[in-house]
């Protein structure tokens, strides 16, 4: 919980295109707000507002 | 007829824009559909400046012009078609003040199509209070558009609005971004050419999309393919150049134009203090089961008073109308066909409007969004998605309506397998069948005090109901095989107080959308069953009238119940009663007669009807539907030949699990066909239920027996 890091790049080039348009873009700062009650998804705040993400969705995404 | 101005609405999902909608064109809506693709249509007539109309149009939301689920490739299958009749004069593009960098990018990909564009900037004061100010003047400037200012809760600035949409619909904007963007390609040329467009992203948005449009030929299609191999034209990476691109422009044109100060960080929001509680990893369940809970009491208790009362004027018209016109064939199909039918639609308004009142509720409120949230991850392991909560919660009421709302789920495997299970959860039309077998089969007793038994037999349908449609879905997640990728990637949109006006509106839409879909086969249906119960082969319906009679005056039966005789040995001469007994032998191994056979036929128009048919086989007369009655005559039936109780405990169990699982419903199988365009899903759904339902009734009844 409140981890946060800057988008380096994406694994997974479909997945990317998603993440791109939702304002998940490299060089922006990506922080953990929150889990679901089983741990996933996750709830991450990205380009000022609030994102639902799954565990496996999230780990295509590379974070210094 | 003078055209109007075509307004199209577009924006980012939970940008206000239904709200806006609702606003501009009041109870002047109508849900029509687009050609040749399954989403509703919502229009609506505005008056911009008397006499001046505008017709409004409301597209699905979208996040961009590169489409994922059915709902928002109507917004690009629309927008490249100029001659489509919807095809919009302008557009009204809605953003979200206080996401304006995100809401930007679907603008800046429609001012490419050189449409005149309005910008309606919503929800300014949510912005001020996270600390964002924008200079509209500046921002006009940057963007080179007309903005407007609105408030789509409260209506304010919407006069603006309509003013400036009388203004724009001349002016024609210029193309600003595709130059600045690395996007030129071979492809777009070629493109441009074949198909005599002027616009160069017109051309590109071809190019990636050319698979899912709507008025491409085959021919096209494979043309487009070719150029696209032949160029080399890789759609991913084009795709995330020009996002990133347009992210970078939009960046530079707010910088002077916005001044964020952002005063409350995200997590430290009102909202963010409400997720703590609703999605908390125990008390989140609780409250979402407390919920559901209260949202199914509602349904059944606060429904059954109007229900009620369209089961009484529907009873009462046709008696009336029996009474004022001469007995004949056609005032039969009018009262038993026609009337019936209707009443059978009638009947289920009060608990689909309850129950859209309470999802629209928990939409508007953002509530549903964490719904989603907290119930992915069980979902998934049934190779369903979070979103698929709404369509299974919604079939409690009706499948139709719930099956519509699978759209919005992005992943096709996943939207299939929801659409396939969603009639597996009971809805409201068995619940008078489950409430008249329940009866026959177990005792009313209280039990702790507060519960009873028969309830808690309804309660264990539902559950098993559900079981069926979850277990069922994990048997698909292993059969069918999807390249595509499963994902869950969503926004929550902050908690906001919903707004009376927009559940009204949904409420009004939901039941439309049942009466008209569901509706028309039920009535199709209802007579085609009358014809099927009135006639019969040869003279059969007659000689079986004249029999009663004379076993009616042998017997001294009054009047009444001789018709009511009538009526039984019409039914079992009708073609309805020899189809019946035609599967006798197929059914008989589940314990069910001949009579249960016709009960199960007409079923199909709704299985309700269950009722009525049984009422009719019995001569209780159709009329009279008190369930008492029904259930003590269905006691006493013995078995001609062996005198035996004909409703065992085993039979009334086995017709229960029947009715629980056997697919039954027209309208359900005719929604289906029409959300996945082929009879392939219809066909596999119901020989998969039915089977279902055979097996399983065949277990019970031999176990019980």
């Amino acid at each position: 919980m409140g981890e946060k890091g800057i988008v380096k790049r994406f694994d997974d080039e479909e997945l990317s295109l998603k993440l791109l348009e939702m304002g998940c873009l490299p060089g922006y700062e990506i922080e953990l707000i929150g889990t679901a009650p089983l741990g996933d998804p996750i709830c991450v705040s990205v380009y000022g507002y609030k994102l639902a993400i799954r565990l496996k969705e999230a780990n295509t995404v590379w974070v210094v | 007829m003078a055209t109007t101005t075509k307004i199209a609405l577009i924006g980012n999902p939970n940008c206000g824009k239904s709200s806006l909608f609702n606003h501009l064109t009041g109870l002047n809506q109508k849900i029509g559909n687009f050609p040749g693709v399954t989403v509703d249509k919502k229009m609506g007539q505005c008056i911009l400046v008397e006499p001046v109309n505008a017709e409004i149009i409301d597209l699905p939301g979208t996040y961009s012009l590169y489409p994922k689920s059915q709902d928002e490739k109507v917004v690009l299958d629309l927008l490249l078609q100029k001659n489509e009749s919807n095809y919009p004069d302008a557009i009204v593009v809605v953003v979200d003040a206080s996401n304006l960098n995100r809401n930007l990018l679907l603008f800046t990909q429609l001012k490419e199509l050189e449409i005149p564009l309005i910008l309606a900037l919503n929800m300014l004061d949510i912005a001020e209070n996270h600390g964002i100010k924008i200079n509209i003047e500046l921002l006009k400037k940057e963007l080179c558009v007309p903005i407007i200012g609105i408030n789509a809760r409260s209506g304010a600035g919407t006069d603006r609005l309509k003013a400036a949409m009388l203004n724009t619909t001349s002016k024609s904007t210029s193309v600003a971004y595709f130059e600045k963007l690395p996007l030129q390609h071979d492809v777009v040329n070629k493109i441009k050419s074949e198909f005599k467009l002027n616009n160069d992203y017109q051309a590109l948005l071809y190019a990636h999309h050319f698979a899912s449009l709507s008025f491409l030929t085959a021919d096209e299609k494979s043309k487009i393919e070719n150029w696209v191999v032949e160029t080399n034209f890789n759609s991913l990476s084009f795709q995330a150049k020009e996002t990133v691109g347009r992210y970078e422009i939009i960046n530079q044109q707010l910088k002077n134009a916005v001044v964020n100060n952002q005063n409350i960080k995200i997590k430290d929001r009102f909202s963010s203090k409400i997720d703590k509680i609703l999605t908390h990893s125990f008390g989140g369940y609780v409250i979402f089961f407390a919920l559901l809970f209260i949202i199914f009491q509602a349904v059944f208790a606060w429904a059954s008073v109007p229900m009620e009362w369209i089961d009484l004027g529907v009873s009462k018209l046709n008696s009336f109308i029996v009474s004022i016109l001469p007995a004949s064939p056609l005032v039969d199909l009018l009262t038993q066909g026609l009337i019936s039918g209707l009443g059978g639609i009638l009947i289920f308004i009060p608990q689909i409007a309850i129950l859209f009142a309470f999802i629209s509720l928990l939409e508007e409120s953002g509530y549903m969004a964490r719904v989603m949230f907290i119930m992915d991850k069980l979902m998934r392991k049934f190779g369903l998605n979070g979103k698929s909560v709404v369509p299974l919660i919604s079939g409690v009421a009706c499948a139709v309506p719930a099956i519509m709302a699978t759209r919005n789920i992005d992943n096709l495997k996943e939207r299939l397998i929801t659409l396939f299970v969603t009639p597996l959860m009971s809805c409201s039309a068995r619940i008078p069948v489950f409430t008249v077998l329940i009866a026959l089969l177990v005792p009313s007793k209280p039990i702790l005090g507060i519960f009873n038994l028969q309830g808690m037999a309804l309660m264990s349908l539902y559950f098993l109901g559900f079981l069926a449609a979850i277990g069922s879905a994990k048997v698909l997640q292993l059969i069918l095989k999807s390249k595509e990728k499963s994902y869950f990637i969503m926004e929550l949109p902050d908690y906001k107080i919903p707004r009376w006006k927009n559940v009204g509106y949904t409420i009004l839409e939901k039941v439309k959308a049942f009466v008209l879909e569901a509706g028309k086969i039920i009535i199709a249906i209802s007579v085609i069953l009358w014809v099927l119960a009135s006639y019969g082969p040869s003279n059969a319906v007659e000689k079986a009238i004249e029999k009663a009679k004379t076993q009616a005056i042998s017997t001294h039966l009054n009047t009444a119940e001789t018709e009511n005789l009538i009526a039984a040995y019409k039914l079992e001469a009708s073609y309805a009663g020899h189809f019946g007994k035609f599967i006798e032998p197929s059914i008989k191994p589940l314990g069910f007669d001949w009579k249960i056979g016709i009960a199960l036929i007409t079923s199909f128009a709704a299985r309700e009807v269950f009722i009525g048919t049984m009422s009719t086989i019995y001569s209780i007369g159709a009329d009279n539907e008190d369930e008492k009655t029904i259930i003590q005559r269905m006691r006493a039936e013995k078995n001609p030949e062996t005198n035996a109780i004909t409703y065992t405990p085993a039979l009334a169990a086995s017709l229960i699990i029947f009715y629980l699982f056997a697919m039954q419903c027209m309208s359900t199988l005719a929604v289906v066909y029409r959300e996945t365009k082929s009879w392939k899903w219809p066909v596999i759904q119901f020989v998969y239920m039915t089977g279902l339902a055979y097996v399983s009734s065949f277990l019970v009844y031999n176990l019980l027996k």
